[in-house]
């Protein structure tokens, strides 16, 4: 919110970020180097809101979804008073489930719900086995990793390793306490 | 075209300008004529660094005048948790979060720019509310913060200040100041008269603009705290919690928060005992009424 906002009492929230989601098969091809494998799962995560429209948002991006050929859409809901729709392709295309992410974003903010967006998602597999996921912060324009490790610990040496690795690709976040962890999020439980 | 569902309240907007701009205007005119005497002058600097300690130290002072402790992460990790969201939608930087133990149901943020700010909550609010309600409060607190209005209302009350430090203080410096070396001099005294009186005019009129000031960003502070979260009911119901239990308090408790009453989430002093137009908050019933629009942009459907 803008100096002159805050003194006049404009009361709008931050709006988000939508474009920067297009650099991410980028950042994939070069944790893809690093021996990471992309599950082809990624989320979108918003603010429930009051009332029956953005269920309604939700249904109609769930539908553009279901229409696009091989990808799944899903819906489930956080202990914290957000929706999570979890789109899966099965072909692992990351540039298409970027694509079905960024359609699932322009739906809602089309009817107004921009600024309930808070992350997204893209799910991966480490060289080791566990979950990893790329966190986008749309109130920031800002992408950083997200490593659990079991239970609720985080592995905070490999995410410093993937910041370095796709710190070329797509534009990092530089506070470091903004990676807040989404423990349970769908694909990374 | 994608749709917005903010509605700027646009009436909101004009009073407060209005109101700003009226404050404005009469420090200008109080300004002018204060620098006409030494006293006046003397007045100035003074209120200026006292207005400029409590903006520059208002976080610590408020947690200090409270008795609130800060709290960290581990020692309060629902109540972070909750702030961390609340600061990723809005995307500001993090307060500093304290807990004041005592039963009164309260919950107040201060600091004079987002980087150097505080959030209070009261052991009384946490219990009494439950989660999604402690989040309205929270977001109407944090909107406080990312409005700036402790800057805001520091600069506003700063000309009340000044006008009551000379209407306070001004028979004692009064003489000091004015027609002091030359006994034939007669000018000095109908000076100060000038002085003292309009000092008390503009003492009065900036009480009632200062006020009014404060309800508006009350007001504000709901609608940013409701789209926020995109739950004006939860925030609703906490009012409504809050203001019932605040009157059954006995008086000796309100007392003593009585400094802090401005930032905080619902009056401390109860209604009945001050005059609307004097009040820091708006009444209940308008806030309600607001919040209740704000549900009603947020549920239209097509």
């Amino acid at each position: 919110m803008g100096f002159l906002d805050g003194i006049l009492g404009r009361s709008k929230p931050p709006e988000a970020d939508l474009d920067v989601l297009f650099s991410v098969p980028q950042a994939v091809i070069s944790m893809q180097l690093e021996g990471f494998t992309p599950t082809g799962s990624g989320s979108v995560c918003f603010r429930d809101v009051e009332g029956q429209a953005d269920d309604v948002a939700m249904a109609d991006a769930e539908k553009i979804i279901a229409s696009s050929p091989g990808s799944t859409v899903t819906r489930s809901d956080d202990r914290f008073g957000f929706h999570w729709l979890t789109v899966t392709r099965a072909d692992a295309d990351v540039s298409g489930l970027v694509t079905d992410l960024h359609a699932v974003n322009s739906s809602l903010a089309d009817t107004g719900f921009g600024t309930a967006l808070l992350c997204s998602t893209v799910v991966f597999t480490t060289p080791a086995g566990t979950p990893f996921g790329l966190v986008y912060l749309y109130k920031r324009g800002t992408f950083y990793p997200f490593a659990p490790d079991g239970g609720e610990r985080r592995d905070n040496a490999l995410e410093l390793q993937v910041r370095g690795v796709i710190a070329s690709d797509v534009p990092v976040e530089s506070d470091l306490t903004k990676w807040l962890a989404i423990w349970g999020a769908p694909g990374l439980g | 075209m994608a749709r917005s569902r903010f509605r700027g309240d646009r009436g909101l907007t004009l009073r407060m300008g209005g109101v700003g701009f009226g404050l404005g205007a009469l420090y200008v005119i109080f300004g002018v004529i204060l620098t006409q005497t030494a006293l006046g002058a003397f007045g100035i600097v003074i209120v200026l660094a006292i207005a400029w300690g409590q903006w520059y130290f208002s976080d610590s002072l408020a947690l200090k005048s409270m008795n609130a402790k800060v709290v960290e992460p581990h020692q309060a990790p629902e109540l972070h948790a909750m702030i961390d969201r609340l600061c990723a939608l809005a995307d500001m930087p993090k307060p500093r979060v304290a807990v004041a133990v005592t039963d009164l149901p309260n919950a107040f943020a201060t600091g004079r720019t987002p980087n150097h700010s505080a959030v209070c909550v009261t052991t009384g609010i946490m219990q009494r509310l439950d989660a999604d309600e402690l989040e309205g409060v929270l977001a109407h607190e944090l909107s406080h913060v990312a409005n700036r209005d402790v800057t805001v209302m520091t600069v506003a009350s700063s000309l009340g200040l000044l006008a009551g430090f000379i209407t306070r203080y001004g028979m004692y410096f009064g003489g000091m100041f004015s027609g002091g070396r030359d006994r034939n001099n007669n000018n000095g005294g109908p000076a100060f008269i000038v002085v003292f009186l309009v000092s008390l005019l503009v003492y009065a009129v900036s009480f009632v603009l200062i006020r009014g000031l404060s309800r508006y960003r009350e007001l504000s502070a709901d609608r940013s705290g409701a789209y926020l979260t995109g739950r004006p009911s939860k925030l609703s119901s906490a009012l409504v919690k809050i203001s019932g239990d605040m009157a059954r308090i006995p008086n000796k408790d309100l007392r003593d928060s009585q400094a802090m009453s401005a930032f905080f989430f619902a009056p401390a002093i109860s209604r009945e005992s001050i005059g609307a137009l004097f009040s820091t908050h708006p009444p209940l019933q308008q806030r309600l009424d607001n919040l209740a629009k704000v549900s009603a942009e947020l549920s239209e459907q097509g």
